[in-house]
Protein backbone atom coordinates (compact mmCIF):
# COMPACT_ATOMS: atom_id res chain seq x y z
CA UNK A 1 0.00 0.00 0.00
CA UNK A 2 1.57 3.27 -0.59
CA UNK A 3 1.13 6.45 1.20
CA UNK A 4 -1.48 7.53 -0.70
CA UNK A 5 -4.13 5.05 -1.34
CA UNK A 6 -6.71 4.48 0.90
CA UNK A 7 -9.54 1.63 1.74
CA UNK A 8 -12.27 1.37 3.45
CA UNK A 9 -11.93 -1.02 6.70
CA UNK A 10 -14.28 -2.14 9.42
CA UNK A 11 -13.88 -2.92 12.83
CA UNK A 12 -11.71 -6.29 12.86
CA UNK A 13 -9.91 -5.94 9.52
CA UNK A 14 -6.34 -6.40 9.38
CA UNK A 15 -4.62 -3.14 8.68
CA UNK A 16 -0.72 -4.72 9.16
CA UNK A 17 1.87 -3.25 7.33
CA UNK A 18 4.67 -4.33 7.35
CA UNK A 19 7.47 -2.31 9.79
CA UNK A 20 4.58 0.16 10.00
CA UNK A 21 3.39 1.21 13.52
CA UNK A 22 -0.59 1.06 15.19
CA UNK A 23 -1.74 4.66 14.79
CA UNK A 24 -4.98 6.39 15.59
CA UNK A 25 -8.56 4.23 14.95
CA UNK A 26 -6.53 0.76 15.33
CA UNK A 27 -5.30 -1.64 17.79
CA UNK A 28 -2.14 -4.19 18.25
CA UNK A 29 -2.91 -7.98 19.27
CA UNK A 30 -0.28 -10.66 18.73
CA UNK A 31 2.14 -8.66 16.95
CA UNK A 32 -0.94 -7.73 14.40
CA UNK A 33 -2.55 -4.48 13.94
CA UNK A 34 -6.84 -4.48 13.47
CA UNK A 35 -8.71 -1.41 12.45
CA UNK A 36 -10.80 -0.65 15.69
CA UNK A 37 -13.51 1.48 13.63
CA UNK A 38 -15.05 2.16 10.67
CA UNK A 39 -13.04 4.43 8.22
CA UNK A 40 -10.23 4.60 5.69
CA UNK A 41 -6.76 3.18 6.03
CA UNK A 42 -4.11 5.09 5.16
CA UNK A 43 -0.06 4.95 6.22
CA UNK A 44 1.72 7.96 7.25
CA UNK A 45 5.34 8.69 8.56
CA UNK A 46 5.23 5.02 9.77
CA UNK A 47 1.81 4.93 11.47
CA UNK A 48 -1.22 2.87 10.15
CA UNK A 49 -3.49 4.94 10.67
CA UNK A 50 -7.63 4.41 10.11
CA UNK A 51 -9.18 8.40 9.65
CA UNK A 52 -12.44 7.07 11.13
CA UNK A 53 -16.14 7.76 9.11
CA UNK A 54 -18.19 8.06 12.63
CA UNK A 55 -18.34 8.71 15.78
CA UNK A 56 -18.30 11.59 18.13
CA UNK A 57 -15.68 14.01 18.30
CA UNK A 58 -12.85 14.04 20.80
CA UNK A 59 -11.25 17.25 21.44
CA UNK A 60 -7.11 16.81 20.53
CA UNK A 61 -4.84 19.63 21.88
CA UNK A 62 -4.99 22.88 19.36
CA UNK A 63 -8.20 21.99 17.91
CA UNK A 64 -10.12 25.12 17.30
CA UNK A 65 -13.72 24.08 18.46
CA UNK A 66 -17.05 26.24 18.29
CA UNK A 67 -18.66 26.34 21.48
CA UNK A 68 -22.00 26.93 23.57
CA UNK A 69 -22.09 27.97 27.10
CA UNK A 70 -23.70 25.52 28.43
CA UNK A 71 -23.67 26.76 32.61
CA UNK A 72 -21.28 29.28 34.52
CA UNK A 73 -19.67 28.95 37.49
CA UNK A 74 -17.80 31.83 39.84
CA UNK A 75 -15.15 31.56 37.67
CA UNK A 76 -15.26 29.84 34.89
CA UNK A 77 -17.90 28.57 32.01
CA UNK A 78 -18.58 25.14 31.24
CA UNK A 79 -19.17 24.97 27.23
CA UNK A 80 -20.89 22.00 24.99
CA UNK A 81 -18.08 21.34 22.60
CA UNK A 82 -20.50 18.95 20.64
CA UNK A 83 -17.87 16.14 22.43
CA UNK A 84 -18.69 13.66 24.87
CA UNK A 85 -18.02 15.55 27.70
CA UNK A 86 -18.36 19.60 27.95
CA UNK A 87 -15.06 21.89 28.77
CA UNK A 88 -14.61 24.42 31.41
CA UNK A 89 -13.01 27.79 30.40
CA UNK A 90 -11.30 29.10 33.27
CA UNK A 91 -11.50 33.34 33.70
CA UNK A 92 -8.22 33.54 33.22
CA UNK A 93 -7.79 32.10 29.94
CA UNK A 94 -10.71 34.22 28.93
CA UNK A 95 -9.11 37.67 26.68
CA UNK A 96 -11.45 40.13 29.50
CA UNK A 97 -10.28 40.56 33.19
CA UNK A 98 -13.09 39.24 35.27
CA UNK A 99 -13.78 39.36 38.96
CA UNK A 100 -14.35 36.41 40.71
CA UNK A 101 -18.08 35.72 40.62
CA UNK A 102 -18.93 38.21 37.67
CA UNK A 103 -18.61 35.63 34.70
CA UNK A 104 -22.01 36.12 33.69
CA UNK A 105 -21.02 39.88 32.65
CA UNK A 106 -19.05 38.58 29.69
CA UNK A 107 -20.25 35.34 28.76
CA UNK A 108 -24.15 33.67 29.30
CA UNK A 109 -25.75 30.14 28.90
CA UNK A 110 -26.74 29.81 24.93
CA UNK A 111 -23.74 32.33 23.50
CA UNK A 112 -21.76 30.81 21.41
CA UNK A 113 -17.51 31.05 21.23
CA UNK A 114 -14.79 30.30 19.24
CA UNK A 115 -12.02 28.91 21.59
CA UNK A 116 -9.30 27.19 21.02
CA UNK A 117 -8.49 23.21 23.20
CA UNK A 118 -5.39 23.73 25.99
CA UNK A 119 -5.17 20.36 26.52
CA UNK A 120 -6.93 17.21 27.28
CA UNK A 121 -5.90 14.39 30.26
CA UNK A 122 -6.20 11.06 30.73
CA UNK A 123 -9.39 11.36 32.01
CA UNK A 124 -10.51 13.77 28.88
CA UNK A 125 -11.17 16.53 31.12
CA UNK A 126 -10.58 19.43 28.65
CA UNK A 127 -9.64 22.74 29.16
CA UNK A 128 -10.27 25.89 26.61
CA UNK A 129 -8.76 28.77 25.99
CA UNK A 130 -9.48 31.82 24.50
CA UNK A 131 -6.72 34.19 24.81
CA UNK A 132 -5.00 33.45 21.18
CA UNK A 133 -5.34 35.97 18.32
CA UNK A 134 -8.68 35.54 16.68
CA UNK A 135 -10.63 33.61 19.43
CA UNK A 136 -13.88 35.46 20.48
CA UNK A 137 -17.52 35.63 21.62
CA UNK A 138 -19.43 35.03 18.09
CA UNK A 139 -22.84 37.06 18.46
CA UNK A 140 -25.14 36.51 15.95
CA UNK A 141 -25.17 34.30 12.93
CA UNK A 142 -26.30 30.74 13.20
CA UNK A 143 -24.67 27.48 13.30
CA UNK A 144 -24.82 24.45 11.02
CA UNK A 145 -23.53 20.23 12.45
CA UNK A 146 -21.70 18.14 10.31
CA UNK A 147 -19.79 15.00 11.45
CA UNK A 148 -16.79 16.54 12.26
CA UNK A 149 -15.15 13.82 10.20
CA UNK A 150 -16.53 16.00 7.06
CA UNK A 151 -14.74 18.71 8.16
CA UNK A 152 -11.21 18.64 6.50
CA UNK A 153 -13.65 18.39 3.76
CA UNK A 154 -15.76 21.91 4.17
CA UNK A 155 -12.49 23.62 4.30
CA UNK A 156 -11.27 21.97 1.43
CA UNK A 157 -7.37 21.74 0.01
CA UNK A 158 -5.25 24.47 1.51
CA UNK A 159 -9.06 26.35 2.82
CA UNK A 160 -10.38 25.99 -1.24
CA UNK A 161 -13.61 25.07 -0.40
CA UNK A 162 -14.10 27.50 2.56
CA UNK A 163 -12.79 30.23 0.34
CA UNK A 164 -15.21 29.72 -2.36
CA UNK A 165 -17.96 29.89 0.34
CA UNK A 166 -16.82 33.16 1.80
CA UNK A 167 -16.02 34.60 -1.37
CA UNK A 168 -19.20 33.72 -3.05
CA UNK A 169 -21.67 34.24 -0.92
CA UNK A 170 -20.17 37.26 1.21
CA UNK A 171 -20.67 35.69 4.90
CA UNK A 172 -18.37 35.43 7.23
CA UNK A 173 -17.57 31.81 8.40
CA UNK A 174 -15.48 29.99 11.24
CA UNK A 175 -15.48 26.15 10.62
CA UNK A 176 -14.86 24.09 14.28
CA UNK A 177 -12.78 20.99 14.35
CA UNK A 178 -15.68 19.37 16.51
CA UNK A 179 -18.57 19.77 13.18
CA UNK A 180 -19.54 23.17 14.30
CA UNK A 181 -19.96 25.83 11.36
CA UNK A 182 -20.45 29.36 11.93
CA UNK A 183 -22.17 31.69 9.44
CA UNK A 184 -23.13 35.15 9.47
CA UNK A 185 -24.19 37.45 6.57
CA UNK A 186 -27.36 38.00 4.61
CA UNK A 187 -30.53 35.86 5.40
CA UNK A 188 -30.72 34.48 1.33
CA UNK A 189 -26.65 34.00 1.67
CA UNK A 190 -26.58 31.83 4.80
CA UNK A 191 -29.35 29.81 3.34
CA UNK A 192 -26.89 29.02 0.33
CA UNK A 193 -24.24 28.40 2.57
CA UNK A 194 -26.50 26.20 4.29
CA UNK A 195 -27.40 24.22 0.96
CA UNK A 196 -23.36 24.28 -0.17
CA UNK A 197 -22.52 22.69 3.03
CA UNK A 198 -25.15 20.27 3.21
CA UNK A 199 -24.11 19.11 -0.11
CA UNK A 200 -20.16 19.36 0.50
CA UNK A 201 -20.63 17.22 3.80
CA UNK A 202 -23.20 14.86 2.56
CA UNK A 203 -21.78 14.41 -1.06
CA UNK A 204 -20.82 10.69 -2.60
CA UNK A 205 -19.29 12.49 -5.47
CA UNK A 206 -15.71 13.84 -5.59
CA UNK A 207 -14.61 15.16 -8.79
CA UNK A 208 -16.07 18.32 -9.72
CA UNK A 209 -17.20 18.95 -6.66
CA UNK A 210 -16.34 22.23 -6.31
CA UNK A 211 -18.01 23.06 -9.93
CA UNK A 212 -21.43 22.01 -8.41
CA UNK A 213 -20.77 24.09 -5.07
CA UNK A 214 -19.85 27.16 -7.58
CA UNK A 215 -23.27 26.17 -9.78
CA UNK A 216 -25.14 26.24 -6.45
CA UNK A 217 -24.18 29.51 -5.35
CA UNK A 218 -24.34 30.94 -8.20
CA UNK A 219 -28.15 29.95 -8.84
CA UNK A 220 -30.43 32.89 -8.27
CA UNK A 221 -28.02 34.99 -6.58
CA UNK A 222 -28.68 37.85 -9.28
CA UNK A 223 -30.08 40.46 -7.31
CA UNK A 224 -29.03 39.65 -3.21
CA UNK A 225 -25.41 39.44 -3.89
CA UNK A 226 -24.20 42.63 -2.85
CA UNK A 227 -20.58 41.61 -1.05
CA UNK B 1 -39.10 -27.55 27.08
CA UNK B 2 -40.96 -30.74 26.97
CA UNK B 3 -40.96 -33.04 24.15
CA UNK B 4 -43.85 -34.75 24.71
CA UNK B 5 -46.31 -35.68 21.14
CA UNK B 6 -45.28 -32.68 19.34
CA UNK B 7 -43.07 -33.57 16.22
CA UNK B 8 -41.10 -31.16 14.89
CA UNK B 9 -39.51 -33.07 12.05
CA UNK B 10 -41.38 -33.74 8.47
CA UNK B 11 -41.62 -37.38 6.83
CA UNK B 12 -38.91 -36.19 4.76
CA UNK B 13 -36.75 -36.02 7.66
CA UNK B 14 -36.32 -32.13 7.24
CA UNK B 15 -37.95 -29.26 9.77
CA UNK B 16 -41.28 -28.26 9.80
CA UNK B 17 -39.92 -25.00 8.48
CA UNK B 18 -38.01 -26.84 5.67
CA UNK B 19 -34.79 -25.98 6.79
CA UNK B 20 -31.77 -28.71 7.05
CA UNK B 21 -30.54 -29.61 10.83
CA UNK B 22 -27.59 -27.13 10.25
CA UNK B 23 -29.21 -24.88 8.19
CA UNK B 24 -30.44 -20.92 9.65
CA UNK B 25 -32.97 -19.06 8.51
CA UNK B 26 -32.73 -16.19 6.50
CA UNK B 27 -30.54 -13.28 8.44
CA UNK B 28 -30.69 -9.53 6.55
CA UNK B 29 -28.41 -6.94 8.49
CA UNK B 30 -28.90 -3.38 7.83
CA UNK B 31 -26.97 -0.67 9.28
CA UNK B 32 -27.65 3.36 10.08
CA UNK B 33 -31.84 2.87 9.80
CA UNK B 34 -32.06 5.18 12.70
CA UNK B 35 -31.18 9.07 11.87
CA UNK B 36 -31.45 10.17 15.20
CA UNK B 37 -29.03 7.52 16.87
CA UNK B 38 -25.30 8.00 16.64
CA UNK B 39 -25.45 4.27 15.31
CA UNK B 40 -27.73 2.12 14.46
CA UNK B 41 -28.68 -1.36 12.51
CA UNK B 42 -31.35 -3.42 11.73
CA UNK B 43 -31.94 -7.01 12.01
CA UNK B 44 -34.25 -8.90 10.23
CA UNK B 45 -33.46 -12.99 11.11
CA UNK B 46 -36.49 -15.22 9.97
CA UNK B 47 -39.66 -13.84 11.32
CA UNK B 48 -37.47 -11.60 13.98
CA UNK B 49 -37.48 -7.64 13.40
CA UNK B 50 -35.03 -6.20 16.08
CA UNK B 51 -33.88 -2.28 16.08
CA UNK B 52 -30.81 -1.40 17.75
CA UNK B 53 -29.82 2.36 18.36
CA UNK B 54 -26.72 3.46 20.21
CA UNK B 55 -26.22 6.81 21.68
CA UNK B 56 -22.58 8.17 23.26
CA UNK B 57 -19.97 8.06 24.20
CA UNK B 58 -21.87 10.89 26.63
CA UNK B 59 -21.42 11.84 30.22
CA UNK B 60 -22.36 9.24 32.07
CA UNK B 61 -25.66 10.71 34.59
CA UNK B 62 -26.18 10.73 37.12
CA UNK B 63 -22.78 11.19 37.94
CA UNK B 64 -22.23 8.61 41.03
CA UNK B 65 -22.52 6.00 38.10
CA UNK B 66 -19.25 7.56 36.17
CA UNK B 67 -16.01 5.12 36.05
CA UNK B 68 -13.25 7.31 36.26
CA UNK B 69 -11.17 4.39 34.60
CA UNK B 70 -14.19 3.57 32.02
CA UNK B 71 -16.94 3.76 29.92
CA UNK B 72 -20.27 2.23 31.02
CA UNK B 73 -21.89 -0.04 28.71
CA UNK B 74 -25.48 -0.17 29.23
CA UNK B 75 -28.10 -2.59 27.40
CA UNK B 76 -31.55 -1.90 27.52
CA UNK B 77 -33.64 -4.95 25.48
CA UNK B 78 -37.26 -4.04 25.11
CA UNK B 79 -40.35 -6.37 23.61
CA UNK B 80 -42.53 -4.10 21.80
CA UNK B 81 -46.50 -5.10 23.56
CA UNK B 82 -47.05 -6.47 19.79
CA UNK B 83 -43.97 -8.38 19.05
CA UNK B 84 -45.61 -11.21 20.07
CA UNK B 85 -48.91 -13.02 19.57
CA UNK B 86 -50.55 -12.19 23.32
CA UNK B 87 -49.21 -9.48 24.16
CA UNK B 88 -46.35 -8.64 26.15
CA UNK B 89 -47.42 -7.99 30.19
CA UNK B 90 -47.06 -4.42 30.83
CA UNK B 91 -45.46 -2.60 33.77
CA UNK B 92 -41.85 -2.12 32.79
CA UNK B 93 -38.91 -4.58 32.33
CA UNK B 94 -39.36 -7.82 33.15
CA UNK B 95 -37.04 -10.60 34.67
CA UNK B 96 -36.87 -11.79 31.24
CA UNK B 97 -36.03 -8.46 30.00
CA UNK B 98 -33.65 -7.12 32.34
CA UNK B 99 -31.57 -10.82 32.26
CA UNK B 100 -30.95 -10.32 28.65
CA UNK B 101 -29.66 -6.26 28.64
CA UNK B 102 -27.47 -7.88 31.51
CA UNK B 103 -25.80 -10.46 29.43
CA UNK B 104 -25.97 -8.78 25.94
CA UNK B 105 -23.98 -5.99 28.13
CA UNK B 106 -21.79 -7.89 29.31
CA UNK B 107 -20.69 -10.09 25.68
CA UNK B 108 -20.20 -6.17 24.21
CA UNK B 109 -17.88 -4.95 27.08
CA UNK B 110 -15.66 -7.58 25.73
CA UNK B 111 -15.32 -6.49 22.47
CA UNK B 112 -15.43 -2.37 22.96
CA UNK B 113 -12.72 -0.36 23.76
CA UNK B 114 -14.54 1.43 27.22
CA UNK B 115 -11.22 2.71 28.69
CA UNK B 116 -11.02 5.19 25.80
CA UNK B 117 -13.83 7.36 27.31
CA UNK B 118 -13.43 7.32 30.91
CA UNK B 119 -16.54 8.60 33.00
CA UNK B 120 -18.76 8.36 29.75
CA UNK B 121 -21.70 6.23 29.20
CA UNK B 122 -22.34 4.28 26.34
CA UNK B 123 -25.95 3.38 25.85
CA UNK B 124 -27.48 0.57 23.89
CA UNK B 125 -31.18 0.16 22.96
CA UNK B 126 -32.36 -2.98 21.42
CA UNK B 127 -36.00 -2.69 20.81
CA UNK B 128 -37.53 -5.63 19.25
CA UNK B 129 -40.66 -5.22 16.58
CA UNK B 130 -41.56 -8.83 15.87
CA UNK B 131 -40.26 -11.93 18.00
CA UNK B 132 -40.22 -15.67 16.45
CA UNK B 133 -37.21 -17.15 18.85
CA UNK B 134 -33.31 -16.09 18.93
CA UNK B 135 -34.25 -12.90 19.50
CA UNK B 136 -31.26 -12.24 22.20
CA UNK B 137 -29.11 -13.46 19.38
CA UNK B 138 -30.75 -10.85 16.97
CA UNK B 139 -30.33 -8.02 19.22
CA UNK B 140 -26.67 -8.98 20.11
CA UNK B 141 -26.31 -8.62 16.17
CA UNK B 142 -27.71 -5.45 15.76
CA UNK B 143 -26.18 -4.21 18.84
CA UNK B 144 -22.72 -4.84 17.42
CA UNK B 145 -23.10 -3.35 13.97
CA UNK B 146 -24.71 -0.19 15.81
CA UNK B 147 -21.87 0.10 17.68
CA UNK B 148 -19.43 -0.49 14.80
CA UNK B 149 -21.91 2.55 12.91
CA UNK B 150 -21.66 4.99 15.68
CA UNK B 151 -17.94 4.72 15.39
CA UNK B 152 -17.06 3.38 18.56
CA UNK B 153 -13.77 1.63 18.90
CA UNK B 154 -14.30 -2.21 18.92
CA UNK B 155 -11.78 -5.26 18.80
CA UNK B 156 -14.16 -6.92 16.58
CA UNK B 157 -17.68 -8.03 16.11
CA UNK B 158 -19.48 -9.90 17.64
CA UNK B 159 -21.91 -12.18 15.86
CA UNK B 160 -24.94 -15.06 17.83
CA UNK B 161 -26.73 -17.58 17.01
CA UNK B 162 -28.36 -20.59 18.66
CA UNK B 163 -28.22 -24.32 18.58
CA UNK B 164 -30.34 -26.88 20.21
CA UNK B 165 -32.18 -29.88 20.74
CA UNK B 166 -35.41 -31.47 18.32
CA UNK B 167 -36.72 -34.77 18.49
CA UNK B 168 -33.41 -36.09 19.77
CA UNK B 169 -31.32 -34.21 17.28
CA UNK B 170 -29.04 -31.35 17.23
CA UNK B 171 -30.14 -28.41 15.14
CA UNK B 172 -29.33 -24.91 14.33
CA UNK B 173 -31.26 -22.08 14.95
CA UNK B 174 -34.40 -22.98 16.63
CA UNK B 175 -37.92 -21.26 15.33
CA UNK B 176 -40.59 -20.66 17.55
CA UNK B 177 -41.83 -23.64 17.42
CA UNK B 178 -39.00 -25.48 17.80
CA UNK B 179 -37.99 -23.54 20.74
CA UNK B 180 -41.43 -23.91 22.47
CA UNK B 181 -41.51 -27.47 21.92
CA UNK B 182 -38.09 -29.14 21.30
CA UNK B 183 -35.57 -30.38 24.34
CA UNK B 184 -33.16 -27.59 24.21
CA UNK B 185 -31.57 -24.31 23.35
CA UNK B 186 -27.93 -23.23 23.54
CA UNK B 187 -27.25 -19.26 22.59
CA UNK B 188 -23.99 -18.42 22.31
CA UNK B 189 -21.69 -15.32 20.97
CA UNK B 190 -18.03 -15.78 19.87
CA UNK B 191 -15.58 -12.94 19.37
CA UNK B 192 -14.34 -14.41 15.57
CA UNK B 193 -10.81 -12.83 15.49
CA UNK B 194 -10.37 -15.38 19.10
CA UNK B 195 -13.03 -17.52 18.87
CA UNK B 196 -13.82 -16.71 22.74
CA UNK B 197 -16.88 -17.42 23.85
CA UNK B 198 -18.68 -14.51 25.48
CA UNK B 199 -22.01 -15.42 25.98
CA UNK B 200 -23.65 -19.28 26.45
CA UNK B 201 -26.82 -20.09 28.11
CA UNK B 202 -28.76 -23.11 27.87
CA UNK B 203 -32.08 -24.24 28.29
CA UNK B 204 -33.06 -27.75 28.81
CA UNK B 205 -31.17 -30.45 28.73
CA UNK B 206 -28.22 -31.81 26.16
CA UNK B 207 -25.64 -34.82 26.93
CA UNK B 208 -22.05 -33.45 26.81
CA UNK B 209 -21.66 -34.51 23.36
CA UNK B 210 -24.40 -32.95 21.99
CA UNK B 211 -23.36 -29.70 23.86
CA UNK B 212 -19.91 -30.10 22.18
CA UNK B 213 -21.73 -30.66 18.77
CA UNK B 214 -24.16 -27.83 19.27
CA UNK B 215 -21.39 -25.37 20.15
CA UNK B 216 -19.67 -26.35 17.01
CA UNK B 217 -23.05 -25.72 15.31
CA UNK B 218 -23.63 -22.29 16.48
CA UNK B 219 -19.70 -21.46 16.07
CA UNK B 220 -19.56 -22.42 12.80
CA UNK B 221 -23.02 -20.09 11.87
CA UNK B 222 -20.95 -17.17 13.82
CA UNK B 223 -18.98 -17.09 11.35
CA UNK B 224 -21.27 -16.79 8.23
CA UNK B 225 -23.30 -14.35 10.76
CA UNK B 226 -19.78 -12.23 10.86
CA UNK B 227 -19.63 -11.78 6.97
CA UNK B 228 -22.96 -10.70 6.89
CA UNK B 229 -22.42 -7.51 9.55
CA UNK B 230 -18.91 -6.49 7.76
CA UNK B 231 -21.00 -6.65 4.50
CA UNK B 232 -23.56 -4.59 6.10
CA UNK B 233 -20.95 -2.32 7.18
CA UNK B 234 -19.00 -2.10 4.03
CA UNK B 235 -22.75 -1.27 2.46
CA UNK B 236 -23.09 1.86 4.98
CA UNK B 237 -19.60 3.02 4.15
CA UNK B 238 -19.32 2.52 0.62
CA UNK B 239 -20.80 6.41 -0.32
CA UNK B 240 -18.43 7.63 1.88
CA UNK B 241 -15.58 5.69 1.02
CA UNK B 242 -15.62 7.06 -2.18
CA UNK B 243 -15.58 10.81 -0.95
CA UNK B 244 -12.96 11.03 1.59
CA UNK B 245 -9.84 11.45 -0.61
CA UNK B 246 -9.76 14.91 0.15
CA UNK B 247 -6.99 16.34 1.92
CA UNK B 248 -6.81 16.66 5.86
CA UNK B 249 -5.56 20.36 6.29
CA UNK B 250 -6.20 23.42 8.79
CA UNK B 251 -8.07 26.73 7.67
Amino acid sequence: MTENERMLVIPGDDVTEPGMKAGTGTYKRDGKVFASVPGMKNVRSGYVNVAPLAGRYMPRPGDSVIGIIEEMGPSSWYVDINAPYNAPLHVSEAPWKVDFGETAQFLRVGDVILAKVLGVDELKRTNLTMKEHGLRKLAGGTILVIPHSKVPRVIGRGGAMIGLLKQETGCRMFVGQNGRIWVEGEVEAMAKVEKAVAMVSSGGQRDGLEESVRGLLASGMGDSNER
Amino acid sequence: MSGDGVKLTRPDGLRLDGRADGEMRPLAIEAGTLRNADGSALVEWGKNKVFAAVYGPREAKPRHLQNPMRANVNVSYNMAAFSVEDRVKPGGPGRRSIEISKIVGEALSNVVFAEQFPRASIDIYIEVLQASAGTRCAGLVAASVALADAGIPMSDLLPACAAGKIDGRVVLDLSKEEDNFGQADLPMAIVPKTGEIVLLQMDGHLTPEELERAMEMGASACKKIHELQKDALRRRYAAEAIMSGDAEVGQ
